[in-house]
């Protein structure tokens, strides 16, 4: 299967930061990693994109998605929670 | 300095084909959104917009015109023929070259460049029709007007994104202000309804999949909509010498920048360009009584225009009425403050002020009387409109009652 869901989502964050993946840690926010709104919506789209996936998230009410983007890791736990409901 | 007055309106739009059905919902608070009728709607995540229904394009327009007019030209032609007929102006002689056509439209011909991809990209097919090109071009409803009615004086289109309208009529207010025109037709049209147009706004994820809920704490987003205003605007003396019925009189236009964000609005740009606006206009800020809001639905911009507003009037904040009629129309992007501004006229005119309906629950950071669900009589001298666009364009017109 290749990399790991964790290692794709890092990789696509870390290009939205313009980071190295292993500048990248699981416990970081987007805020951390000076991803603004803007790059936030480009992240989910690259998300879906890679995933084949429907990410449910509005950009006017971001905490009332189901979709959790407080840390890495959230986004990761989440990104598999839809894998599985929407691939399985 | 010589001063603008209007003298005609016409619209059609998703609350009515002509002036007194639109008016009638602004006064009835009615809602103009519902499901949207289009090609492939169900691969759209957004499915409601503002969308003009039980309209026939074959009963207005015959097969050649049709052929040369998009969507969104048929609309401003729609809207054009309502503010000119029977308006007493006569266009054959020496007022043709003192009379242009500005117009604003942020897509211009989309549901035309929209059906020819589908045709050499999707179909496979190799030719398009002869005419794609003068019918989706952003000038081309300017364009039609000036050859349907002979007005040779200053056209041209105006493209600012949800500020293409506010800016398109504030070239035709100083284009006679200074001068260069005796008349002028302007206001704005859009006709974006389109898989291509409805996905492209879906993918900035900002629209709302329920409704337009403006200045309200739960409000979700935007909803687009599509339709068109047209205005005649002519110089007061012009007007007076002829005995025409006025509408409203324009004292005032200013035009800011943010030079910050291609997304995200500013308090600072915003503020300023209502300043401005009442700066030019010489209106005291206790002057004015209603505000048509840019009020987009948006979390970002109905708070960042607040506190502009807040800013900019201080505590007469408190006092004014400030409302979005995209609640009930829709957003018309390039052409939503040609048709927010009848809401404008009917404050000056009727003594009535648009509600801005939707509104459930009351959020802090809207804290403004946004005359919420129910329209409201009040005497109204003098009103501003404002639209601040993507790319931080702002620009807000100050009207006053007819003189």
């Amino acid at each position: 299967m290749g990399e790991s869901v964790q290692d794709r989502i890092i990789a696509i964050i870390a290009e939205q930061a313009v980071l190295e993946p292993s500048d990248v840690s699981m416990d970081q926010t987007l805020d951390d990693l000076g991803i603004d709104s803007l790059g936030l919506v480009e992240s989910i789209f690259a998300i879906e994109e890679a995933f084949d996936i429907q990410v449910p998230f509005n950009a006017n009410e971001p905490q009332a998605s189901d979709f959790d983007i407080s840390s890495v890791a959230a986004i990761v736990k989440a990104v598999e929670g839809l894998v599985a409901e929407q691939k399985g | 300095m010589r001063r603008v007055v209007i003298t005609g309106q016409g619209t059609i739009n998703a609350l009515g084909h002509d002036i007194a059905t639109t008016l009638e919902a602004f006064r009835e608070g009615r809602c103009g959104i519902g499901d949207l009728e289009l090609r492939d709607v169900d691969r759209l995540s957004v499915k409601i917009g503002g969308q003009v229904k039980g309209y026939d394009p074959e009963a207005l327009f015959n097969r050649q015109q049709i052929a040369l007019y998009d969507r969104f030209t048929q609309f401003t032609l729609i809207a054009t023929k309502q503010a000119l007929d029977g308006c007493g102006l006569d266009f054959s002689g020496a007022l043709a070259t003192r009379t242009g056509v500005v117009f604003g439209t942020a897509g211009g011909g989309v549901n035309t460049w929209d059906e020819n991809y589908r045709s050499v990209y999707e179909e496979g097919k190799n030719r398009v029709h002869p005419f794609v090109v003068p019918k989706l071009m952003n000038n081309a409803a300017a364009s039609h007007v000036s050859m349907e009615y002979n007005l040779k004086g200053p056209s041209f289109s105006v493209a600012t994104a949800c500020a293409s309208s506010n800016h398109a009529m504030g070239q035709a207010f100083n284009l006679i202000r200074c001068g260069m025109a005796d008349v002028m037709v302007t206001g704005g049209s859009e006709a974006m309804l389109s898989f291509g147009g409805v996905k492209a706004w879906e993918g900035l994820r900002v629209m709302s999949k329920d409704a337009c809920r403006p200045f309200s704490a739960n409000r979700n987003g935007m909803v687009q909509g599509e339709g068109a205003a047209v205005f005649l605007f002519e110089e007061y003396d012009h007007a007076r010498a002829r005995g025409a019925e006025i509408l409203a009189e324009v004292v005032g236009f200013a035009m800011t920048s943010d030079a910050a964000d291609i997304v995200m609005p500013s308090q600072q740009g915003a503020a300023r360009a209502i300043t401005g606006a009442l700066t030019d206009g010489n209106l005291n800020p206790e002057d004015v009584c209603y505000i048509n809001a840019h009020g987009t639905g948006t979390a970002a911009n109905d708070k960042v225009e607040c506190a502009a507003v807040a800013h900019a009037f201080g505590h007469h904040a408190d006092d004014l009425m400030i409302s979005s009629t995209k609640s009930m129309h829709g957003h018309l992007i390039g052409g939503t403050g040609a048709v927010e501004l009848l809401a404008c006229i009917m404050a000056l005119k009727d003594g009535i002020v648009a509600p801005t309906i939707g509104y459930e629950e009351p959020d802090p950071e809207c804290a403004l009387d946004v005359v919420p669900n129910v329209a409201r009589e009040a005497k109204v001298d003098a009103c501003l409109s404002n639209a601040f666009a993507f790319g931080g364009l702002n620009a807000v017109l100050a009207l006053r009652s007819a003189p």
